[in-house]
């Protein structure tokens, strides 16, 4: 599996160049940092994450979750083959990609999860990923966000005479990327080795 | 930049209309939206603390790859060709770096800023790709790591995938447009 060559590869790789270039210090160093960091990240995540499990919730509960998508499910079941229209995991899917692209990372990531958790719902072999986590995950990582905020910023910064020039490359790049991430994924969705 | 200001204030409009515009539906549906909202974010916690391992994984080996200098040796190793559609090296550390770390990633592209000027075709070129591209791996272990999931299939394999489309596409768009 991928996910298991790049974290060894991450770590040998680290520790021979380390040896290799005398930096085995600052390696050991920044181990405690990181695993501190990664907590510091995860439990950071609470307050924000309640926050829009309590408002997805309300969503729900009121049917907003479900006229949503039905409004979407026309181009969501053509993506998401395995999960029913009217299932919440849609509406989570949908709200999250909208968080996404227009760069609202705080409520995009709490969403997502939340999609995650309807998806996995729907889920027969727990511990293993499905299609439509694969599709979901694939568009997410392909990047939706249309305006990249954290570039501008930075061009700004340094003192650009145009910072939003970007922009419109911008989109046309990422549409690419996540046209092509749609594609790719639902290709391997179809391979033998990636069946139950 | 009353472009970015206006794309600024129409996301949080976005948000915005999330956050209240939810509750204010969900009242005049006869929801008790108060109640509601506490019984849904009680799961925030355990959300959380499912995480961790997941991305005490990934951070602490991209931590150590960092901190190593594995970066500037593969930068070493590049070819040159890349030069001639002015990718430089620092590109390609950044494009490398995109799906390990945002952080450091932007990093980079603030050093490519200071160094090259904020109006140079690199500076351009760095801030498309980092629009384009995602931080892969983070959002694969928060994401997986929510529900434990740790058979990933081709999850990783689409997403990287998509972020290479994501840098060529950014390459030609800027060659286009900057060029």
């Amino acid at each position: 599996m991928l996910l298991n060559i790049i974290w060894l590869f991450l770590l040998v790789a680290s520790t021979v160049t380390a040896l290799m270039t005398g930096n085995l210090k600052n390696l050991v160093n920044s181990v405690p940092e990181a695993a501190m960091n990664a907590f510091k990240l995860s439990i950071g995540l609470t307050g924000i994450m309640a926050l829009w499990l309590g408002i997805m919730k309300i969503a729900e509960v009121s049917g907003l979750t479900n006229r949503l998508s039905s409004l979407i499910a026309p181009i969501m079941v053509r993506l998401f083959p395995g999960v029913p229209r009217d299932h919440p995991a849609i509406a989570a899917m949908a709200a999250n990609m909208i968080a996404n692209m227009f760069g609202l990372n705080n409520a995009a990531t709490p969403l997502g999860i939340k999609a995650m958790k309807d998806l996995d719902s729907l889920n027969t072999t727990k511990g293993s990923a499905t299609h439509a986590m694969c599709m979901f995950l694939a568009i997410n990582t392909s990047s939706l966000q249309l305006v990249p905020f954290g570039a501008i910023a930075l061009l700004a910064a340094g003192g650009s005479s145009d910072p939003t020039i970007i922009i419109f490359p911008a989109i046309v790049a990422t549409s690419f990327s996540t046209v092509s991430a749609v594609c790719i994924a639902r290709f391997m969705s179809k391979l033998k080795r990636f069946q139950d | 930049m009353p472009i970015n200001e206006l794309v600024s204030t129409i996301s949080n409009l976005i948000l915005i209309l999330f956050l209240v515009g939810i509750p204010v539906y969900g009242s005049l549906k006869g929801v008790r939206v108060y109640e509601t909202f506490v019984d849904g974010a009680k799961q925030g916690f355990e959300i959380a603390v499912n995480i961790i391992p997941y991305l005490v994984a990934i951070l602490v080996a991209v931590g150590m790859f960092r901190a190593s200098g594995a970066m500037d040796i593969i930068m070493g190793m590049l070819p040159s060709v890349f030069l001639d559609f002015g990718v430089t090296s620092e590109i390609i550390a950044m494009a490398l770096t995109r799906p390990l770390s945002g952080s450091a990633s932007l990093g980079i592209l603030g050093e490519i800023v200071t160094s090259q000027g904020p109006d140079s075709f690199q500076a351009r070129l760095g801030s498309v790709i980092l629009g384009s591209t995602e931080t892969t791996l983070y959002v694969v272990a928060v994401y997986f790591g929510a529900v434990s999931i740790t058979r990933t299939k081709y999850a990783v394999h689409a997403g990287l995938m998509a972020d290479l489309v994501g840098v060529i596409a950014s390459i030609i768009v800027c060659r286009l447009f900057f060029g």
